[in-house]
This record gives C-alpha cells, sequence and structure tokens, in this order.
C-alpha cells in the first residue's frame, strides 16, 4: 500500500537555511546538507528545499547545495524558487534534484509546465500554488510571497497545470501559511479532488492533529512543514507514530 | 579494474544514481563507476546500468539517436552475458512493447508490455508517486537482504505487466498489483529508484554490483 508522505521544507537563502534548524547533533544548523543528513536519518519521507531569495546571481550557490545534499542523502529532494524554464528544470535535475518546482512562471505561462514535463516526464514536475481565499469556497492564486494577487482561480489553475503534465502540486494556503493554525482543508480538499494528481498540503502546521486532518479531512497525498520539525517541536518519528495511530498508512522506520 | 556505466542518453537524473552506485561499489570494491552515452563504453563494461525518466517512445528514441546505444545494450547484455541493471523507464524498456502514447518495441528481453496504471480504486492518484512496501515473489540474488514489507520510493505512471510470474521478483499493491522488480538471467529491472530508497536501495545496489549470474 502506497503511504502518506511527511516532508520537511528548508527555506534557503543564499546557500543557508533561514531561521536554522534547531536540531542537538547538528555541527552547522545553517546548513541545509546539514539539515537535509539529520531529516534523511530521522526517516523523512522527501525533502524540499525552497530558494526563497532566488536570483540569477545565486543560482550557483543554490547547484553547489543541491549536488552536495544529492551525494549524501538517498532520499527525494525536490527544489523550488526562481524556477522559469525548462532550461532551469534541467539545470537543477543535472544538479541533482529529483523534481522540481514551478510557482510564478507557471501562473504567467502554464505551457512552461507542458514544455518542461515532455521534456523530463510529468514525475519531476512540481506546480506550487499559493492561494488565498476571496470568499468562502473561492481562492485566488496569489505570487511574490503572496503579495500580489493573480485573478487566477486556484481550482482552475490545479485543474489546468495538472492537464498540461505537472505530476504533483504542492498546495499552500497563504491565509494559514504561518498561523499555526492547521492548513487550510476546505481549499485542500477542494484541490485534490479537482485533479487526478497527488497533492502536498502546506502552510499553518501547528500540531500533529494538523498533519492528520490533512490527509482525512484535506484528502492530501503528502504533508509538507517546516517549523514544527526545525524548532524540534516534534520529530518525524513522532509524526509518523501519530498518523499511524490515527488510521493513516505511513512508513514507519 | 572493473567497470560498471550507467548509460546517459539525456534522459533524467543521473547524479544522484551516480552517486549512490559510486558509495556501494567503494563499500563492495565493485571498481569504477562511469557515467556515459558512448556506445564504445558500455561495449568495454563489465556491468550496465539504464536509468531512465520520462515517458517510453522519447527514451526508445533516445537510445537509438546516440549513434548505436541500443544495438550496443543488445549486445553486451544477451550476447555477452553481462550483468544489466534497469531502473524505472530504464527497466521498463526491457519490455517487448510500451503502449504509452503510441506503441513502442523495447529490448523484448522480458515478455510483457507497459502501459497506463488504473488503479480499481479511482480515488488513488496517478502517477503512483511515494513510498510503497514491496512483496517478494520470488528470491533472487539481488534481493538478499530484502524482505517483503521493505519500502521503496516509487514515481510512474505506467506499470510493466510480466508476462511470465517467473520473471517478476516483486510487487506492490496500488489498487491491483504493480510489478517492482523483474529478473531474468542477466537481468534485473526495479520499477522504483533504489538510488531514492535509503538504505532498501543501496543493498540492492551493492547486491546487483557483487551479482555473478
Amino acid at each position: 500500500m502506497l503511504k502518506t508522505r511527511i516532508i520537511p521544507c528548508l527555506d534557503v537563502a543564499d546557500g543557508r537555511v533561514v531561521k536554522g534548524v534547531n536540531f542537538v547533533n547538528l555541527i552547522d544548523a545553517g546548513d541545509p546538507v546539514e539539515a537535509a543528513k539529520a531529516y534523511d536519518a530521522a526517516g523523512a519521507d522527501e525533502l524540499t528545499f525552497l530558494d526563497i531569495h532566488a536570483t540569477h546571481e545565486n543560482r550557483g550557490t543554490m547547484f553547489d547545495l543541491v549536488t552536495r545534499t544529492a551525494e549524501q542523502c538517498f532520499m527525494p529532494l525536490t527544489v523550488g524558487g526562481g524556477v522559469r524554464t525548462p532550461e532551469d528544470v534541467r539545470a537543477l535535475l543535472l544538479a541533482g534534484a529529483d523534481k522540481v518546482s514551478f510557482n510564478s512562471a507557471a501562473v504567467a505561462d502554464p505551457d512552461v509546465v507542458a514544455r518542461s514535463a515532455d521534456r523530463f516526464g510529468s514525475q519531476c514536475i512540481v506546480v506550487a500554488i499559493d492561494a488565498k481565499t476571496v470568499s468562502p469556497g473561492k481562492w485566488e492564486i496569489f505570487t511574490h510571497g503572496g503579495r500580489k494577487p493573480t485573478g487566477v482561480d486556484a481550482i482552475e489553475f490545479a485543474r489546468t497545470v495538472a492537464a498540461k503534465g505537472a505530476g504533483e502540486i504542492l498546495l499552500t494556503s497563504m491565509d494559514r501559511d504561518g498561523t499555526k493554525g492547521g492548513y487550510n482543508l476546505p481549499l485542500t480538499r477542494a484541490i485534490a479532488d479537482a485533479v487526478s494528481i497527488p497533492v502536498i498540503a502546506s502552510g499553518g502546521v501547528g500540531t500533529l492533529d494538523h498533519l492528520v486532518e490533512g490527509v482525512t479531512e484535506g484528502h492530501a497525498s503528502a504533508v509538507l512543514a517546516a517549523s514544527i520539525f526545525h524548532f524540534g517541536t516534534y520529530t518525524i518519528g513522532e509524526a509518523k507514530a501519530h498518523m499511524a495511530a490515527a488510521g493513516i498508512p505511513m512508513r514507519l522506520t | 579494474m572493473a567497470l560498471t556505466v550507467l548509460v546517459d542518453y539525456d534522459s533524467g537524473n543521473l547524479h544522484s544514481a551516480e552517486k549512490a552506485f559510486q558509495r556501494m561499489a567503494a563499500e563492495v570494491d565493485a571498481g569504477e563507476i562511469l557515467v556515459s552515452g558512448r556506445p564504445e563504453d558500455v561495449a568495454r563494461a563489465d556491468r550496465i546500468v539504464l536509468p531512465g525518466d520520462g515517458a517510453f517512445p522519447a527514451c526508445r528514441t533516445a537510445l537509438g539517436e546516440h549513434g548505436g546505444l541500443f544495438e550496443a545494450i543488445e549486445e553486451s547484455v544477451r550476447r555477452q552475458g553481462r550483468p544489466f541493471m534497469g531502473i524505472c523507464v530504464g527497466m521498463q524498456m526491457m519490455a517487448s512493447w510500451g503502449r504509452e502514447y503510441t506503441d513502442t518495441p523495447g529490448f523484448d528481453w522480458v515478455g510483457g508490455e507497459v502501459t497506463r496504471i488504473t488503479p480499481s480504486d479511482s480515488a488513488l492518484k496517478v502517477p503512483h508517486m511515494g513510498w510503497n512496501d514491496l512483496v517478494i515473489d520470488n528470491p533472487h540474488p539481488v534481493l538478499d537482504g530484502v524482505q517483503t514489507g521493505d519500502h521503496a520510493y516509487f514515481v510512474h505512471s505506467y506499470a510493466f505487466r510480466v508476462a511470465n510470474p517467473v520473471e517478476r521478483l516483486a510487487h506492490v499493491d496500488y489498487g491491483g498489483d504493480i510489478t517492482a522488480i523483474i529478473g531474468t538471467a542477466n537481468m534485473v529491472g526495479t520499477q522504483f529508484h533504489p538510488e531514492k530508497s535509503q538504505a532498501t536501495g543501496l543493498r540492492i545496489i551493492a547486491n546487483f554490483l557483487r551479482w555473478k549470474p
């Protein structure tokens, strides 16, 4: 049986983890490679690096980071932030990423998803959707870290990118992100039920029950969280045990 | 020194496969790992690994475009009997036919066809993406130490329906059986990514590097 995935997400800027990762045993809490190794050992199912200040000048730093991580962590790695073209996808795949995530570029031109999926396969193309509630039961895509409204309906956009060959959707609720109040479950369920590809729930996790709800009520195939793991509030093992106890199939290691 | 060639035909991510094979080659003293798309390197390799991501027809076309790579692999594996491991679409290439988009012939080393996954439960998503637990169907030296219940990492929308059950070494359940590992004579293949499957995957790589069919 396929297991529900737990995915820690590391925000990276200029090759360093933003806010750091608060584990014991880490030689350098700001080094994404050290954090990745710790999560690998802890049994995380995948890992995501998000380059939050992606600029042309600092791409080399990100490639180097991805390469060093892939040399030491034999687990799936998704990289996002500043990905605009199929060439960007290719460069990150060659550096060692397993999946590459589009965000604003896919909103501006959904065909970039099709061009990338045709060339590299749907399995490595993720589309990150940042959505905000605009009225009950209606969600709009925002770009530029949630600052820029696009007028694009989130559910329609999810259907579009799925049809263009995206292999997965990383769905972040901008209303919930950073609140620790739990995922936006109606949004998550609306998107997960609208597409046949897996949806990763993101934004707002504060407790282990939030992870459970993301799957049971949000219908997500995977749950992403950052701070609850980085700050050591919960371990990956505790999260998996809690979800398994709630009846969700988990890979217990 | 023994040489294992990871065939590079511009399909997908070779870096993580290269690093995983290098790590395990050092551990089991299996010699050198070389990533190459040159038929002459395939011809001199002691072992051949064919990775692959993307669509079956595109991969088959790419193998044909690399100056006789398809023929070099065929010669080395089928006629010279060198150990071969296919990964993901590289494993699917071992089939008689790929039915993705159009009908494309594969190496035809393992009888069967590669068809779209159609889970019996329509709530199950395609691609089949994530960790699934293996059910071992037939023991094999490459599966030494790997047991039913061990997890491997899958990302695919098409699966290999193996004609002869003896050649299906392991499967997983995803609204029906999905072939996970195949093997015949000097050839094995994994639908999942051993280079992404943590300890279980590294063990399979090490076993392959030591395998003397």
